[in-house]
């Protein structure tokens, strides 16, 4: 199983310079296993500077990143080779789509990954699959498809390199939620399928409760929090301090109390809300 | 990507020279070059140098700043002074070494020729754009050029286009850089490998680039047009440009500085040869 | 509805419309005979997934599109008729505005106030009258201290609110927002929202906020939902949002106060859908169980 040590990292935008930002601050994290992990906080918490530190696009001002027991930054020649085991799908992917069909595009990790034909076209094939686009598709250029499939087609490009640990940003982003729901849970699958470590950066709330099983806040270039589901979202009251949004559910959760329901503090879905809230009066009436 | 074009960028300032009409400027720096051309011995280059300092304590800018953007432009400086010690023929042989030959005339001419660059560039950047913003210039151009117009030309296009263009240099270079990020996540190398193979690792970041700036372009024209734009006529403009007496004043000095040049080019001394 | 008889700022009438494809084959209706009027001082949301014609209505209505048949009408005036010039497109324009989801993609100058000021020098409008306008609608969308910023460093929900003063220094009834929201971070969303709401509530101005979240959609006084290039419902709020299972139907989501009241109901407890407020669907559930 994957996993990415990031040890007393601090980095800084414009090192020296009169503006320098300090956009992360002694940040010391295990990401990875076989896990969905959410990342998330407001913008400029610093979570999208984490994001590309861990496959290298950035390097930490101060100090380590560390991919299966090695420094990622110890011979900085060999970054590309960390690029293919943490594979990173950016915001808006779909606008990195180039090639003259889908299937060019999805093999183009996989080619620089130095694969044979054969191969590459085995890997597009299966990521393709997960990523949830019809073969019928592959041989159309990209820029052919709706928006939703152009999104699935970025996402499998990366898919396709078969990383041992997959990071997106905001996946969902811009999509209406039937779109948000399918590709959220093409991820979750492939995740189970697959067993790679998937890190998933999202300002939802709501995104994050139904498809992680850890979530970590950042907050000024920190962890704020770090924990289950349910463990982050029990803790409503202070992520609503720092400016960050919880589930409407939980919120309704917190105003059943005043009527004498106490459902607990750990409720972040409607579904378990329900069920909760059946047990409970069941239970009274029992 | 670390572009660096920190050479007449815009200052922010109050000075004289921040305030003026941008056309004042705009002539201005026509009639500066006009006399760092005319400028033709020792005594009038003298004069420039001191009009320069002038002018870089009217604008306001640190010196600093301004012999920083220099810097870049230090090799081209030094190279067309170096090229003028070794090709000009002269009277006075200082040494020669081999088929050089190095002239006393050769070196009064790289030095002037030297100093013909720095003023210029002193001169223009102070007045246009370390001093004026950018929109303030085209804005400026436009009307200096306003009576092209009656000859069908398409002045107020040509710096709607320059404007729009300012606008999205800042946006497509962060795109840019995303696309390139993106890439990268890939796996593309662009560092190294021949040439053609480097020129071959840019159309991944090209193609997507032009396919949105294609699309912002459309998406662009719409917006304008929803926001009621048809083109230049019948438009006004919220900052209408107001020449000042301090405006004409400066053009009147920059014409008596030409006019002294030429009388301090009388005095004699080794003369430049162009 | 009001019983003064007031002339609809827009009213569409058995609108089609076809997106011409590549190759000249038919492709299906964007918009399939819709009919809606929307009144003048009205905030409508229109709901849809992507796809269901919800953009393309907005660019009729904003008259970037031409209708294949039916037609749109801007404060009275017939806009498809075969007659309509320029001028009254023109027109038109002055009365609509319309902001767009990519908040880089509308702004023309690379300052801010010279970017509000892009529309009414359009108009051709005295300059003094510009400088009152671009100051009075900064400081309507609260964006005064920004204005020699560029506004290229500024963040999504600011450049947004940039394009809102853009329109209102125009001085229009009407603006319509295609998923104006949908690039924006929740801070960003909320600014956004924030801002429409308070130009309607407070300038009077009418709004079309076109978007697929929902709990922008309750914001407002009237929600339309959009499907296959038709209307499927068209009411308040509280109407459309009691019935959950259509709009899942369509590919839409439901605040999850009705997600839990439906589920409730479902399980045999008397409650009403129609609640989006936390405290309010507490307060219903409570009642439902007998826990005053």
């Amino acid at each position: 199983m994957a996993q990415v040590e990031l040890q007393n990292i601090s980095f800084i935008y414009g090192a020296g310079e009169p503006y320098e930002i300090r956009a992360l601050d002694n940040i010391s994290l295990t990401i990875g296993g076989s896990t969905v992990t959410g990342i998330m906080g407001h913008t400029g918490s610093g979570k999208s500077t984490l994001v590309q530190l861990l496959n290298g696009l950035l390097k930490p001002t101060e100090g380590k990143v560390i991919l299966d027991g090695k420094d990622i930054w110890e011979d900085p020649k060999k970054i590309r080779d960390v690029r293919f085991k943490v594979g990173l799908v950016m915001q808006y992917p779909e606008y990195q789509l180039f090639d003259e069909t889908v299937r060019d595009d999805i093999a183009f990790g996989p080619r620089n990954m130095g694969m044979s034909p054969d191969e590459v076209n085995a890997r597009v094939l299966e990521a393709a699959q997960f990523a949830g686009l019809k073969e019928a598709l592959l041989d159309k250029s990209p820029f052919d498809l709706s928006g939703g499939q152009k999104r699935r087609a970025a996402l499998a490009g990366v898919i396709a390199m078969r990383p041992e640990l997959l990071v997106l940003d905001e996946p969902a982003a811009g999509l209406d939620p039937g779109g948000r729901e399918e590709i959220l849970n093409s991820i979750r699958e492939y995740q189970k399928i697959s067993g790679t470590s998937v890190i998933i950066v999202s300002h939802s709330m709501e995104d994050m409760a139904l498809y992680c099983d850890r979530v970590i806040v950042m907050e000024a270039g920190r962890v704020f929090m770090d924990g289950t589901c349910a463990e982050v979202f029990s803790r409503y009251d202070e992520l609503i301090s720092v400016g960050l949004d919880v589930p409407q559910i939980t919120y309704v959760a917190s105003e059943l109390k005043k009527y004498g329901l106490d459902i607990g503090r750990d409720v972040y879905t409607v579904k378990y809300a329900t069920a909760k809230i059946l047990e409970k009066v069941r239970g009274d009436n029992a | 990507m670390n572009l660096d074009i920190s050479f007449g960028q815009y200052c922010e300032g109050k000075s004289v020279l921040h305030r003026m009409d941008p056309r004042a400027k705009i002539i201005a720096s026509v009639l500066y070059i006009i006399v760092v051309f005319l400028a033709k011995n020792l005594w009038s280059f003298g004069l420039l140098l001191l009009s320069a300092a002038v002018l870089i304590l009217a604008s306001g800018i640190s010196p600093k700043i301004i012999l920083k953007g220099m810097k870049a432009l230090t090799f081209i400086i030094i190279f067309t002074s170096v090229i003028n010690i070794f090709w000009m023929k002269g009277e006075t042989l200082l040494f020669s070494l081999g088929f050089v030959s190095v002239y006393l005339e050769g070196i009064l001419n790289a030095i002037m020729i030297a100093l013909r660059i720095i003023v210029l560039l002193i001169g223009t950047s102070v007045f246009m754009t370390y001093t004026t913003t950018p929109i303030a210039l085209t804005d400026g151009l436009e009307q200096l050029l306003a009576p092209l117009k009656k000859l069908h030309l398409p002045v107020h296009e040509f710096s709607m286009m320059m404007t729009i263009a300012l606008r999205f240099i800042p946006t497509l270079i962060e795109e840019t850089q995303k696309i390139m990020n993106a890439q990268k996540a890939r796996g593309a190398d662009f560092a190294s490998g021949s040439l053609m193979k480097r020129a071959k690792t840019l159309i991944p970041i090209l193609v997507p680039l032009f396919i949105s700036a294609f699309r912002r372009a459309e998406e662009l024209a719409t917006a304008m047009e929803c926001r009621c734009y048809t083109g230049g006529d019948g438009r006004t403009r919220m900052n209408v440009l107001h020449a000042s007496p301090k405006d004409v004043v400066l053009c009147i000095l920059l014409v008596l500085l030409g006019m002294v040049v030429i009388f301090t080019n009388g005095l004699g001394g080794y003369s430049l040869s162009w | 509805m009001s019983t003064l008889q007031k002339t609809p700022i827009i009213e569409i009438r058995d609108l089609s419309y076809a997106y011409p494809t590549d190759d000249g084959s038919a492709s299906s209706n964007a918009l399939d005979h819709v009919s809606l009027s929307i009144e003048e001082g009205s905030f409508v949301s229109i709901l849809g997934h992507n796809g269901s014609g919800k953009s393309t209505l907005a660019k009729m209505m904003s008259l970037i599109l031409i209708p294949d048949s039916g037609s749109v009408m801007i404060d009275g005036k017939n806009m498809s008729a075969d007659d309509v010039t320029e001028e009254d497109i023109l027109e038109a324009r002055r009365k609509v505005g319309m902001v767009f989801q990519n908040p880089d993609n509308q702004i023309v100058a690379t300052v801010v106030e010279e970017d509000v000021a892009f529309g009414p020098e359009n108009l051709g409008l005295p300059s003094e009258e510009i400088r009152r306008r671009v100051d009075e609608a900064l400081s309507l969308v609260g964006m005064s201290k920004y204005a020699r910023h560029a506004p290229h460093k500024l963040s999504g929900g600011q450049k947004q609110r940039i394009a809102i003063a853009g329109i209102i220094a125009m001085r229009r009834r009407c603006i319509i927002f295609d998923e104006s929201t949908a690039m924006l971070d929740p801070a960003g969303r909320k600014e956004v929202m924030d801002t429409i709401e308070r130009l309607n509530k407070e300038e009077k101005i009418t709004v079309l906020h076109i978007t697929h979240y929902m709990n922008e959609a309750v914001r407002g006084d009237r929600v339309i939902v959009m499907d296959g290039g038709r209307i499927l419902m068209d009411g308040t709020p509280k109407e459309v949002f009691s019935h959950p299972q259509r709009l899942w139907n369509a590919r839409l989501d439901v605040p999850q106060t009705t997600e839990l009241l439906y589920h409730l109901k479902k399980s045999g407890y008397d409650v009403r859908l129609d609640i989006f407020d936390p405290g309010e669907c507490a307060a219903e559930i409570a009642k439902a169980l007998g826990k005053q």
